[in-house]
């Protein structure tokens, strides 16, 4: 795709020229338009100042904001505490803070069988395990692809868009290409029955459900690490480096004492946007697993989902409990994140 | 244009000023072509086996490319006949037509010389004949005839989605950051602030009540109920407040000396000069929207309104998973993306890599 600049101008320009097609064919109507929205707003204008025309500009944005974002945020506390499966807020009882009660009703918060909402606890056991296991490989494997593509490599451009494809395919269709591969007479297997092995059931077994659960993901999200962390490798300065091949310095310690330091605020970018994502993963693993084998690979956005969604019951109160968990979860990892981000940047 | 000849391992090395190959070196390439496979395998595989017909789709293990029963045309019959390798009793090989297949015994007939008698053989003494052939039915049936997926309507949906939240996006946003980079107005770095302190709170959080605005606005099973709760992005606002800090004010005080209103200073100065931002949000919201699947999931249950990755998620999950159409239609769904990677692959990695947001 990208191995010769020369190929690449001829479609560029034909693109080009597509857009400046629509352009012209668009541009009498936006014209219409806005000569339309000057006609009303330059009054407007004139009566309340120049200045003040910026409550004008952001009240758009400020509405849907307002509406879709905030006011729900707000009702999510009022929902939280309410009861029944009613979804209109004036029939819903109000319950205080019995959802959280039943969120937390646990004899022993180590096994989720002793609680009363066990498939909660399960999906946070089940997302603590995840989130650990998938946040340590991104960052793992992102580094070293973004060291190696760092390098002075060949057709570099090319191997960087490899990495980087599978980011731009939906979650759906990345998981419907492993499950198709993972099948019980898929692929995978035939390998593994041509050196000798037996078939496995891969996404039927506990254990190797959620191996497979963390590696499509990683597969599908790690190109968009290693980007951010190859713009961090080349932003370092050369000289650096020609400074400590003078000091005599090998590979290893020129990784451990000039990488590394000047890495570690993108590093640390990288770990926090993996967290956040990962805290709350739900649809490669729903198309991929479903949460099955039983609720193995079930995380908590899923149970809010099957809470207040999809069961045929439908608590949305219990579901907005959830949520708020997992709220203040996102909260406290932000809230670390400008901590530690100051704390690396001051020093 | 000069084209100079290199070997393969010069134009391996040209950036490494001539050295030899070391074990670092080879180690990279090992990387990079181990991971070259793990990438792009799986996607050949999916497409590879999207040709395959339901038969050649269940054997196993799987042939690499799409093979199927070799069939033939006979005199005197109105359907093709399959082509089998018959070991015949005198010991030689020949290619026979299957009649039909009684118990363990199938009659045969000569291709070449129909008008001969039928040669009755074992089943074990055939083998099938195959050859390369793609399956396009698996494309075809579902575009045309399968009523179980609808792609085009799909994809009708999920264009208006993607296009119609990308437009509203880009305009709200780009006014709202204007406001915001541009203006003196009481109230407006709480403004700011609570725009972005939303940054790190999903619609995963707030699904519930946003579902009884969605429901009480009467947006349920409707496009709008999918475009709109996500239009005013915080991430749009940061990248384009930010960018338009950039810009100096006394352009604007320029124009306003020469009487432009505000709307005029808006349209026709901030915008074109913001010009790389909005490429970037632009390709960031044709992503989230294009990729969007849980909120699509609740808002739409009506299969004429489903977007592409809702459509397909409910296709691949009947009792019966119908997988040599769920493969060719996974194809379908990957090729716009792949195509748009294919021209703006360099604006979207370098968007990506200098703002550091998804």
């Amino acid at each position: 795709m990208t191995l010769s600049n020369s190929s690449q101008s001829e479609p560029v320009s034909r693109g080009f020229r597509l857009l400046t097609f629509v352009d012209t064919l668009t541009r009498p109507i936006f014209l219409a338009i806005t000569t339309i929205i000057d006609l009303i707003l330059t009054p407007l204008q004139r009566r309340i100042g120049t200045d003040r025309m910026g409550y004008l500009f952001v009240l758009p944005n400020l509405i849907i904001f307002g509406i879709f974002v905030l006011f729900p945020m707000l009702l999510n506390f009022y929902y939280a505490m309410t009861g029944g499966t009613n979804l209109f807020p004036q029939d819903r009882p109000f319950i205080g803070l019995d959802n959280f009660a039943t969120l937390f009703d646990c004899d022993d918060f180590l096994s989720p069988n002793t609680c009363q909402e066990d498939l909660f606890w399960r999906g946070i056991f089940n997302t603590i395990q995840y989130v650990v296991l998938q946040v340590s490989g991104i960052v793992l494997f992102s580094l070293i692809t973004a060291l190696v593509l760092n390098r002075n490599i060949a057709a570099r451009g090319f191997f960087r868009s490899v990495f980087f494809y599978p980011v731009l395919l939906s979650p759906v269709v990345v998981a419907l290409i492993w499950k198709w591969i993972l099948q019980h007479e898929g692929v995978l297997n035939a390998f593994v029955e041509t050196f000798g092995g037996e078939s496995v059931r891969w996404l039927l077994d506990p254990n190797w459900a959620m191996f497979w659960v963390v590696f499509v993901s990683i597969w599908a999200l790690m190109g968009f690490y290693t980007l951010i962390l190859l713009a961090g490798l080349q932003s370092i300065p050369p000289e650096l480096y020609e400074a400590s091949s003078i000091d005599g310095a090998n590979t290893w310690q020129d990784f451990r004492f000039v990488t590394l330091p000047l890495l570690m605020p993108t590093m640390f970018v990288v770990l926090v946007l993996a967290l956040i994502r990962a805290v709350q993963m739900f649809d490669h693993i729903f198309v991929l697993t479903g949460g099955g084998p039983g609720t193995r690979t079930q995380l908590i956005v899923q149970y809010i989902y099957r809470t207040g969604f999809s069961n045929q019951i439908q608590l949305f109160g219990l579901s907005a409990a959830a949520s708020m968990v997992l709220g203040i979860t996102l909260l406290i990892l932000t809230l670390l994140q400008l901590r530690l981000g100051n704390q690396s940047s001051l020093s | 244009m000069r084209t100079d000849r290199i070997s393969v391992s010069e134009f391996l090395m040209k950036r490494s000023g001539g050295k030899t190959l070391n074990t670092s070196d080879i180690l990279t390439y090992v990387y990079l072509t181990l991971g070259t496979l793990l990438m792009f395998g799986p996607v050949v595989w999916l497409v590879l086996s999207s040709f395959k017909t339901q038969a050649g789709l269940i054997e196993f293990p799987p042939p690499l490319l799409p093979y199927q029963q070799a069939q033939v045309e006979v005199e005197g019959f109105d359907k093709p006949l399959p082509l089998f390798r018959v070991r015949l009793d005198d010991g030689s090989v020949k290619e026979l037509a299957q009649v039909r297949r009684v118990g363990i015994q199938a009659r045969m007939i000569d291709p070449d010389n129909p008008a001969a008698e039928e040669i009755v053989v074992s089943i074990e003494e055939r083998e099938k004949v195959e050859e390369l052939k793609l399956a396009w039915e698996n494309y075809f049936d579902p575009l045309v005839e399968l009523d179980s997926f609808d792609f085009f309507t799909y994809l009708k949906n999920s264009v208006v989605v993607t296009s119609v939240a990308t437009l509203i996006t880009l305009i709200i946003n780009s006014m709202a950051a204007f406001a915001l980079s541009k203006y003196q107005f009481k109230g407006r770095d709480a403004i700011f602030v609570l725009f972005i302190s939303t940054l790190m709170i999903p619609i995963t959080v707030i699904l519930v009540p946003v579902f009884l605005v969605i429901t009480t606005i009467g947006w349920k099973n409707n496009l709008w109920g999918v475009i709109i709760p996500g239009a005013a992005t915080p991430t749009g606002i940061f990248l384009l407040r930010q960018y338009m800090l950039t810009i100096p004010d006394e352009l604007l005080d320029a124009a306003r000396i020469d009487g432009a209103s505000e709307w005029h200073i808006y349209w026709r100065i901030i915008l074109p000069l913001a010009r790389p931002a909005l490429a970037v949000l632009a390709i960031f919201s044709v992503m989230w929207r294009w990729n969007d699947f849980l909120w699509p999931l609740i808002v739409l249950s009506q299969n004429d309104l489903f977007t592409l990755q809702v459509g397909l998620n409910a296709f691949q999950g009947e009792l019966q998973i119908q997988w040599h159409y769920v493969l060719a239609m996974t194809v379908v769904t990957l090729l716009p993306i792949t195509f748009v990677f294919a021209f703006l692959q360099r604006f979207i990695t370098t968007g990506i890599a200098t703002t550091g947001m998804k």
